[in-house]
């Protein structure tokens, strides 16, 4: 198994950068997923990793060797595509063992690592098939398998769920999970769905436009995004985003919004004094908003806070309510007993321990 | 019109340079596939089992259309060239000469090479285009493997093996075609028609037909190959690359056909 650096790694085509100084280190037998929104530079990131794409600049180092001109097939890394890749004239037995038929390995040896693998993966009873007559859960895992069965330093996933409906995903994010805890080995996963990268990555690199915004497991992430762009992209629903000014009033610091003010807490002081009669913009997750007469907070929050309710989005095990508040439209995710209507007014609160704020120009957390 | 207000755009929008340099590109990464093929053969990197398959559908099953094709070719021919002399000297003359001649030196090996060109070119292009944008030909990188050993190998080979043999094949099948109209049509006795043939044939003519049929394989294969290999834009990419492919096959085969011809004569191989 390896580790694997990327430093200061850019990619372009022609005049059009795609991946900028991209700085990544991933220990052996750690799980990194690359999450952002299409067209961020993940899917060329991994494809340079594999040696499927050149680098213009920096250094890729698997287990200690550059591997800047070395061809994939001698990187030792195996890859599975978002669409299976699968070929359609071969039995699943012979997709799994093609790579070992090329490589000459033995046939007493493939069968055993192609029996193996689809053991884990619950296949055993398809290797007779081709892949037009499986379902797109088994392709995918016919994919992982010809993948498992070449025993690589490093596993490189594109996408790999991404056809597949939200049922299959959620069994299939598991089984992956499963399959990494098994094989410990060092895995790269791409994915544009945030829901994958939190509940399947010991790290997760925030990308966009081809740069990183940030690098940090999964509650950090959520808890201590490093700006504007991670905090808005990593949650469901998104964060809810407000541009408000800080003025001084009577001694203390108010945010206001124009339709609502928040007094900014005595911890939170200090941070934002230096954005006196500027701008800034105020993060509250969906979580952190409540119908004043169902919140049970202890601490501090605003008041005087009214909208009107616009959709209500009830999924059972809890409630999304649209707001408009005249000036901004915003998401509370309330509580399954919640019986708010469209068009009703109610007072909601905010969970002033939990707000993120914002620099406007640059997006960086101020707190 | 041929080319509507917005294609005529996006032709102008390219660079002259620029188009040159994609061309001059493209050449490259074809000898690259080139270079690659011959390396994997050298090193005895062929799959036998593949190479055979591929030589059935090259060979055996490109057959009927060949055979279909060179025998009415060798009919019009022989019709052609009676009527011409019919009208030159009155009489129906040097049929099967010019015939068999033509269709050795030239009819034969053009022909073919279009006609195949237009079957299996267009096929391997569209199947390796296939692959690329399904990026079965990246999981065979990822794979450990050689895509050039596997896909490009076995159709080179059968390509450069079926072709010439396709050709004589043409050829024979072409002067019987002619041999028809010539003793049906113009009512000479198969005899003077052979005759006239073998009169005309020697070995070098056979040559030069079927060393000009190993260089159009060798261009049939190669561009076919470098297209499926660049194709990309999913299943509006494969459709361009294939019906490029072709084009560009026959454009190729069409001008070297001079250059092959002045040299072969020059070589006194005629």
């Amino acid at each position: 198994m390896a580790g694997i650096v990327l430093k200061n790694v850019y990619k372009s085509y022609g005049d059009v950068k795609i991946v900028k100084d991209f700085n990544l280190e991933i220990k052996d037998k750690e799980f990194c997923i690359l999450v952002g929104p299409s067209g961020c530079g993940k899917t060329t990131t991994l494809r340079m990793v594999a040696g499927l794409e050149d680098i213009t600049a920096g250094d890729i180092l698997i287990d200690g060797v550059k591997v800047n001109d070395m061809p994939p097939k001698d990187r030792d890394i195996a890859m599975v595509f978002q669409n299976y890749a699968l070929y359609p004239h071969m039995t699943v037995y012979d997709n799994m063992a093609f790579a070992l038929k090329l490589r000459s390995y033995d046939k007493a040896e493939i069968e055993k690592r192609v029996k193996e693998a689809a053991e884990i993966l619950g296949i055993s009873h398809l290797l007779d098939r081709k892949p037009k007559q499986l379902s797109g859960g088994q392709r995918q895992r016919v994919a992982v398998g010809r993948a498992i069965v070449r025993k690589p330093k490093v596993f490189l996933f594109d996408e790999p769920l991404s056809n597949l409906d939200a049922k299959l995903r959620v069994q299939m994010r598991a089984e992956l999970k499963k399959l990494h805890e098994r094989l410990q080995s060092t895995m790269i996963y791409v994915t544009h769905d945030q829901t994958e990268a939190m509940t399947m990555g010991d790290k997760i690199c925030v990308m966009k436009d081809g740069i990183i915004q940030q690098i940090a497991g999964p509650l950090e992430l959520y808890d201590k995004p490093a700006n504007k762009f991670v905090a808005g992209f990593i949650g469901t629903p998104p964060m809810n985003f407000f541009n408000v000014e800080v003025l001084s009033e009577n001694g203390s610091l108010v945010l206001k919004e124009g339709s609502f003010d928040v007094k900014v807490p005595d911890f939170m002081k200090e941070k934002v004094a230096p954005f006196v009669n500027k701008k800034i913009v105020m993060g509250v997750r969906p979580e952190d908003i409540y119908d004043k007469l169902f919140a049970n907070i202890s601490h501090q929050v605003v008041s005087g806070f009214s909208a009107t309710v616009d959709i209500v989005e009830p999924l059972g095990s809890e409630i999304y309510l649209h707001f408009n508040t005249g000036k901004n439209v915003m998401v509370a995710k309330v509580d399954a007993n919640n019986k708010s209507k469209p068009n009703q007014v109610i007072e909601l609160i905010l969970d002033l321990k939990r707000i993120h704020l914002f620099d406007l120009d640059s997006g960086k957390t101020i707190i | 019109m041929l080319y509507t207000p917005n294609v005529k755009q996006q032709i102008l929008k390219v660079p002259f340079a620029k188009r040159v340099k994609n061309n001059i590109k493209g050449i490259g990464q074809a000898t690259e596939i080139v270079i690659d093929t011959f390396l994997c053969i050298i090193r005895g990197q062929i799959d036998i089992k593949n190479t055979i398959i591929q030589m059935v559908e090259v060979g055996y099953m490109s057959f009927p259309i060949v055979m279909l094709t060179s025998f009415f070719t060798g009919m019009v021919l022989a019709l052609q060239v009676g009527s011409a002399t019919a009208n030159l000297f009155n009489e129906p003359v040097y049929i099967g000469m010019i015939t068999g001649y033509a269709l050795v030196m030239e009819l034969g090996p053009v022909l073919t090479a279009v006609v195949i060109t237009g079957r299996v070119g267009a096929a391997i292009t569209a199947e390796i285009g296939t692959m690329k944008v399904t990026e079965q030909i990246d999981a065979l990188y990822t794979l450990g493997t050689n895509p050039i050993r596997y896909l490009a190998v076995p159709r080179f080979i059968s390509c450069i093996l079926m072709l010439p043999l396709l050709t004589a094949i043409s050829n024979i099948i072409g002067v019987y075609g002619g041999l028809v109209v010539a003793h049906l049509s113009w009512g000479i006795p198969s005899t003077i028609y052979m005759g006239d043939i073998l009169d005309v044939m020697t070995v070098r003519t056979f040559f030069h037909g079927f060393i000009k049929s190993f260089f159009f394989a060798g261009i049939l294969v190669t561009v076919a190959c470098h297209k499926g290999f660049q194709c990309s834009g999913g299943a509006e990419g494969v459709g361009k690359a294939t019906t490029s492919s072709v084009m560009l096959s026959m454009i190729l085969m069409l001008i070297s056909d001079y250059f092959l011809s002045d040299l072969l004569v020059s070589l006194k191989i005629s």
